[in-house]
């Protein structure tokens, strides 16, 4: 109790900070509502959408989607929180880092750093220290570590421990579960008797469904669990939580995959149709630059405009008063210019398919009623090539995930004090090397990234199969 | 033929040109060389003197376009533009900003980045090829479901772990090649073992599941209904019709990327220490280095565009439909 | 002796992706065939006809499977031969010849090499008796000279021409069956009755058992011995040809054979008034660039030079094959091309030289109906928003109240239902669909509608009740029609007038009855020769 009174203290006291990607993600989350809003309206999108969502892979790579999405989410609600006053002072201060709401929820993962490295679930630290005996001798051996295991006498109940709280935390999350599947499976029997006429329709595969929810509840759980008492994926070299970091990097892999393509999105949009709706010299015109463009071999053009940026920020840094938003404004520069690497190829797509769908008898139709040529393009053409943009959505997304990581091994990637992947990755260099080899930091972002992205392939493969007229 | 060849090779002009001019806004222009001497020099109160010492050094201290002071002779000629960017045209590269000459280094390095990029572009095209066959000739079978799987689980891992765990496991661990490293001449087979496997098991993912996609496009055509009419057995069906006319879209895709294999590959390059143009362009990158990106950035743009003409030419070469004009 | 004798087969849609139990496509049918027979099974698209015949050469593609029957073939049952039997079977025994020519051939491999395959697996031949025996084929099939096409790849090849190798192969191997599904629909009349000929000729001459799929009452009519009617994936009825179009049984088979043409009566042109629509000398042209700068070299006449008119309440059929310059010629009216040349009246005032602002007052007055009733319509738009907006952008309805009853009134008047409004295009059949196509016309009025091929994608039994409905308008409300068509056979109780075009140029003109009857010019007569006619 007393700990929510202190929590909402806090909530009152701080400053909300909102940095330009968390707008964008906030725009993201309301499209994506409105889009399936305006889905619940049209039956052909509706009918093409429930082949991808009928599918038993389709719906379980988006429900982790969707988890993703709601860390990423979590994440992106900032604050600054005050300082001490100062004696004789009644201005408020505030501190210079910037937090959110993921911070809160995983405070005690954030407050327990160690010296220096620590294995997963060790209780002793990987480096061996010169430490003293009650009685003064000075010996050389790896230290208890401060935040893990304190609790336990000694290393011998170390495993059982680890069985003990699994076990409980399967037992929570299986009572979690059981209370969200009978709910739900009761509101559906409802449903069901109030609608008993569509007994034919086909339902989504809600067995999957509960089993991914299941395994969703569970993780968190034990993640939870477990992590009160132990580093579950070890500590870094400067003995920071690794699972701390790796989640705060769901974050920043998410919106990459998903801004670097909105972000040039409009680009390719203009461009495209206008080049396949008027033809001519427009058509050339939007012809020869995203020629010249996708002439430039892409990781150069990034890694130029990356190291500009890094120019540009150096010599202006009254711009940027915080660590966060000079790493907010290097991470949207560099979605921007990912961006900028991949619309050629949207735009190619939009402006074929453009040329290909004015030629039809609707669109000459619609030219025989005299139908102007801004209402042609947005009732005709674009309702009509969406699915274009939505394929290249899904299939980008997790192309931009892996190359994030590509580039901040590079150096052109997001900025250093940013939580990613990439950086993660980028730091195993020296870890590896090590003997006895620290792999749980690379080891913990690739797996994190690898489910991110599988999810986001599997899903881009339903869509693909709903939309794309040519694999149906 | 010829006259569609010229033609294309006109119409590439004026895209390096824009290419040209879009590298050198970005260099010059965005960002100008009064400030990329701060960020070079380091330290942020640097003098005057300094700057312009490091500017003149590098022969960036002229005027961007036109030079008023000189007269018609250097008026365009004696610029920034002139001497960084248009002298490009001639592959004529300048010094980096280290001073040393790019040319020459390029054409030094270029043959490390060919020895690992070739082997494991032909390899790997082969490789994704038969896998892709091997799928086609079961497909609609258990065995085509859990080998599509296995692609979208290979393609879903990043690039940088199948580096990282093969220099673990081969090199570290097992102690069968060497971690990282380059010798010339036939030592040289020693060192890209790795890398070329590597390279190869990355690609495969992707590989065979695009070219199953179109093998299976080419297996659902009438021509294939009708070979099957005639009687021709599945296998024959699948090596004399389905093959021949899946490759088209396939080689033609894959010309693109041909003269780019000079330009190496930064993250293969870099991790296994090979002195490929890859790594070169990777140190610049890390060193700041403009003068060798700006040459880089044109480079490749002059062998992509070399490949589009390359692959239009493969088109008339393997598609009987198709003749240019 | 029965060559081919099929007892209650039938196939299922297997179970999969999309739907959870298996469908029937073809309900139990049986039917036989004898040496030397030709066989009509006689189906509109999706009754099943193209299922059974791949079904009988083992050939169903993989969603689809044979739930029950047998299939005999010369004595052996074909569903009890391993696959590799069945390979001897194909292209040995029995042979298919398909509908699409532009895309049955292998597109990389010559005609030589084609031809070759199936007689070196089943005859193998070799070398130069191989290269003789496909010179000999490709003569019997009537390609001129032989020799030198050997080596030519299939897209150097005329429509025609390719067919005429798909036959080739079908019988290089002198098999007993041939299986001909729809092998003349892709191609232009002159064509197809050339094929037809060709096949006739061969059955007799091979004394072939011949199962020949179509939709065309004409060519049964032409061609089969005895016909089976196909409908929902059943066979419906099945007699000789003879006692089939003297008296046919079934009532959906009446509906097929009312379908044929009527020569005898023709419609008689409406009193001459001032003409609504005049061309006088228009050309369409289209350049050709060449070289490196892409100059233009020459022009491709799509339209050149042709004149005519259309009185008020009046059809005119613009008659031709494709690529003959007839639909080029109807956007040119709706100046969805420019003239290259010539003058366009309408009304009594020239319009060729307006702006697409001045001619903006013309759209109302002007319509068209388009042939495909699959992309004439936006697919993200329902029907109310698709007929009301030409009344919006032409403004002839803007009070939306009004609008909404006169939607109401359209859509019933064309036979389609008030419900319908808020319903998608994809949810109507092609019939429907065309007939929204009809409402959306004449929802803004117009004096004119150019009708470009608006039935031929419809199948026989619907297309008369389209082209009945049209009628009926024009008479209401004075429509003028220009109808363009490659189908003559539709002509007689539609057109007062016709004009012939060939390569962009219009060979003759004239009224319905006097070009059915007595045609002057050459190609009009082989026009006519070649559309397939009634026995009875």
């Amino acid at each position: 109790m007393n700990e929510l009174v202190s929590v909402m203290n806090e909530l009152m006291s701080i400053k909300p900070v909102v940095l330009w990607s968390d707008v964008l993600i906030y725009i993201l989350v309301v499209s994506l509502g409105l889009f399936f809003y305006q889905l619940s309206k049209n039956p052909l999108a509706r009918q093409r959408w429930r082949t991808v969502f009928h599918s038993r892979a389709g719906v379980a790579s988006f429900i982790v989607i969707l988890f993703y999405l709601l860390i990423a989410l979590l994440d992106s609600l900032h604050y600054r929180a005050p300082l001490e006053k100062t004696e004789g002072s009644d201005e408020v201060h505030y501190s210079q880092e910037v937090h959110s709401l993921l911070d809160v929820v995983l405070t005690e993962l954030r407050n327990k750093d160690e010296k220096t490295y620590s294995a997963p679930f060790a209780i002793y630290s990987f480096a061996k220290e010169n430490m003293q005996t009650d009685d003064g001798v000075v010996y050389r051996d790896f230290p208890r570590l401060a935040n893990a295991g304190q609790h336990l006498e000694s290393a011998a109940e170390h495993g059982m421990d680890i069985f003990v709280r699994s076990m409980k935390a399967l037992l929570v999350a299986a009572f979690i579960s059981a209370v969200i599947i009978g709910l739900h499976i009761a509101w559906r029997k409802r449903q069901h008797s109030l609608q008993s006429g569509l007994a034919g329709v086909r339902t989504l595969p809600w067995g999957t469904i509960y089993l991914t929810l299941s395994v969703l509840v569970l993780s968190c759980c034990w993640v939870l669990e477990l992590s009160k008492v132990y580093h579950i994926l070890g500590t870094d070299k400067v003995g920071q939580d690794v699972l701390y970091w790796s989640i705060k990097a769901i974050r920043t892999g998410v919106l990459i995959g998903t801004l670097a393509t909105l972000l040039t999105l409009p680009l390719a949009i203009v461009l495209g149709i206008s080049a396949g709706y008027f033809k001519g010299w427009v058509d050339d015109v939007v012809q020869y630059i995203y020629t010249t463009l996708s002439s430039i071999p892409g990781i150069l053009l990034i890694a130029a405009s990356v190291l500009l940026i890094d120019v540009y920020i150096e010599t202006h840094p009254e711009q940027f008063n915080l660590v966060a938003v000079r790493a907010d404004f290097k991470f949207l520069a560099l979605c921007f210019i990912l961006g900028m690497t991949s619309w050629t190829g949207l735009c190619r797509l939009l402006r074929a398919e453009t040329l290909k769908v004015s030629q039809l008898d609707y669109v000459q139709a619609a030219h025989a009623f005299g139908v102007g040529h801004n209402r042609i393009i947005f009732r005709h053409i674009l309702p009509n090539i969406t699915h274009i943009i939505l394929i290249a959505l899904v299939l980008d997304f997790s192309v931009f995930v892996l190359a994030e990581a590509v580039l901040s091994y590079i150096g052109v990637g997001v900025d250093p004090s940013m939580a990613s992947w990439g950086n993660m990755i980028n730091e195993a260099r020296s870890e590896l090397s090590r003997d006895p080899v620290v792999w749980w930091s690379v080891a913990a972002a690739f797996v994190l990234m690898f489910v991110l992205v599988l999810a986001a392939n599997l899903f881009s493969d339903r869509v693909r199969d709903a939309f794309d007229p040519r694999s149906a | 033929m010829l006259a569609y060849i010229i033609r294309r090779l006109l119409y590439a002009l004026p895209i390096l040109l824009g290419v040209n001019l879009l590298t050198f806004a970005l260099f010059f222009m965005v960002n100008t060389p009064d400030q990329m001497a701060r960020v070079q020099l380091g330290d942020k109160h640097v003098s005057a003197e300094a700057i312009e010492q490091w500017k003149a050094q590098r022969g960036y201290d002229k005027p961007l376009f036109i030079n008023t002071a000189e007269n018609s002779e250097g008026l365009l000629t004696d610029t920034i533009f002139f001497e960084k960017s248009a002298r490009l045209f001639v592959f004529d590269f300048g010094k980096s900003d280290e001073g040393r000459v790019i040319g020459a280094d390029i054409s030094e390095r270029m043959w490390p980045s060919l020895a690992v990029a070739l082997p494991t572009f032909i390899i790997g095209i082969s490789v994704n090829i038969v896998f892709a066959l091997f799928v086609v000739m079961f497909r609609a079978s258990v065995f085509d479901t859990a080998a599509m799987v296995l692609c979208v689980v290979l393609l879903s891992i990043s690039g940088v772990f199948y580096i990282l765990a093969g220099q673990y496991f081969f090199a570290k661990l097992w102690h069968l090649v060497p971690i990282s490293g380059y010798l010339g001449g036939t030592d040289a087979i020693r060192f890209l073992i790795l890398p070329v496997i590597i390279g190869v098991v990355a690609g495969i993912g992707g590989g065979t599941r695009l070219y199953r996609t179109l093998f299976l496009e080419e297996a659902n055509k009438d021509y294939v209904r009708t070979a099957r009419a005639k009687g021709v057995s599945e296998t024959a069906v699948l090596f004399r019709h389905i093959l021949p006319n899946g490759l088209i879209p396939i080689l033609t895709s894959v010309v693109v990327v041909i003269p780019s294999l000079f330009m190496g590959s930064l993250l293969i390059e870099s991790f296994f220490g090979i002195p490929g143009l890859g790594s070169y362009t990777l140190d610049a990158i890390q060193a700041q280095d403009f003068a060798i990106v700006r040459s880089m950035v044109f480079l490749g743009s002059v062998l992509y565009i070399l490949g589009l003409i390359l692959t239009d030419i493969s088109y008339t070469l393997v598609d009987p439909r198709v003749r240019l004009s | 002796m029965e060559l081919l004798q099929v007892e209650n087969l039938s196939i299922e849609l297997l179970p999969g992706k999309y739907q959870q139990a298996g469908r029937l496509l073809v309900k139990p049918v049986s039917f036989s065939i004898r040496a030397g027979e030709i066989l009509a099974l006689v189906g509109e698209s999706g009754s099943g006809k193209s299922l059974t015949s791949l079904a009988l050469m083992r050939l169903l593609p993989e969603a689809l499977a044979i739930r029950s029957g047998r299939v005999q073939l010369a004595g052996t049952d074909v569903f009890d031969l391993t696959e590799a039997q069945m390979n001897s079977v194909r292209g040995r025994m029995a042979a298919m010849v398909f509908q699409e020519p532009q895309s049955s051939l292998n597109p990389v491999q010559t005609i030589e090499q084609q031809i070759g395959e199936v007689l070196r697996l089943h005859k193998g031949l070799s070398g130069a008796a191989l290269r003789e025996k496909i010179i000999s084929l490709l003569h019997e099939v009537g390609i001129n000279d032989a020799e030198q096409r050997l080596g030519w790849y299939p897209h150097q090849l005329s429509g025609g021409q390719k067919q005429r190798v798909v036959i080739a192969i079908a019988l290089a191997c002198e098999p007993q069956l041939l299986i001909a599904d729809e092998p003349t629909t892709a191609l232009d009349v002159t064509i197809q009755k050339q094929i037809l000929e060709l096949l006739n000729e061969l059955r007799r001459k091979r004394q072939l058992a011949v199962l020949l799929i179509t939709h065309d009452m004409g060519v049964v009519a032409q061609m089969a011995d005895r016909v089976a009617v196909m409908r929902y994936g059943e066979i419906v009825e099945q007699a000789a040809a003879r006692e089939f179009f003297a008296a046919p049984k079934h009532e959906y088979s009446r509906a097929l054979i009312h379908s044929l043409p009527d020569r005898r009566h023709f419609l008689s042109a409406p009193a001459q008034s001032e003409p609504l629509l005049q061309l006088k000398d228009v050309r369409v042209w289209f350049a050709q660039r060449k070289g490196i700068l892409q100059r233009v070299v020459g022009h491709t006449k799509a339209v050149d030079g042709i004149s005519l008119s259309i009185g008020r309440g009046e059809t005119l059929a613009l008659v031709g094959e494709s690529g003959s310059g007839k639909s080029t010629a109807g956007r040119a009216i709706l100046s969805l091309e420019p003239l290259a040349g010539g003058e366009l009246y309408f009304a009594g005032e020239r319009i060729d030289q307006l702006s697409q602002r001045q001619f903006l007052p013309l759209r109302k007055r002007i319509q068209v109906i388009f042939q495909d009733p699959f992309s004439s319509m936006n697919p993200r738009m329902n029907v109310r928003d698709i007929l009301a907006e030409g009344m919006i952008a032409l403004k002839v309805e803007p009070d939306a109240e009004k609008r909404e009853q006169r939607l109401q009134v359209l859509l019933q008047r064309v036979g389609l239902e008030v419900a319908h409004l808020d319903r998608f295009p994809h949810e109507f059949s092609g019939g429907q669909r065309q007939r929204l196509a009809i409402a959306r016309a004449i929802a803004v009025e117009p004096e004119l509608i150019i009708c470009d091929e608006p039935t031929s994608a419809l199948d026989v039994s619907i297309r008369g009740q389209v082209l009945q409905l049209l009628q009926e308008l024009q008479q209401e409300m004075g429509l003028s029609y220009l109808f363009i068509t490659h189908d003559l056979s539709i002509i007689p109780h539609l057109a007062h007038r016709v004009a012939v075009m060939k390569d962009g140029v219009i060979v003759e003109q004239g009224d319905t009855e006097q070009i059915m009857t007595a045609p002057q010019h050459d190609y009009t007569r082989s026009l006519l020769a070649s559309v397939p006619v009634s026995p009875v």
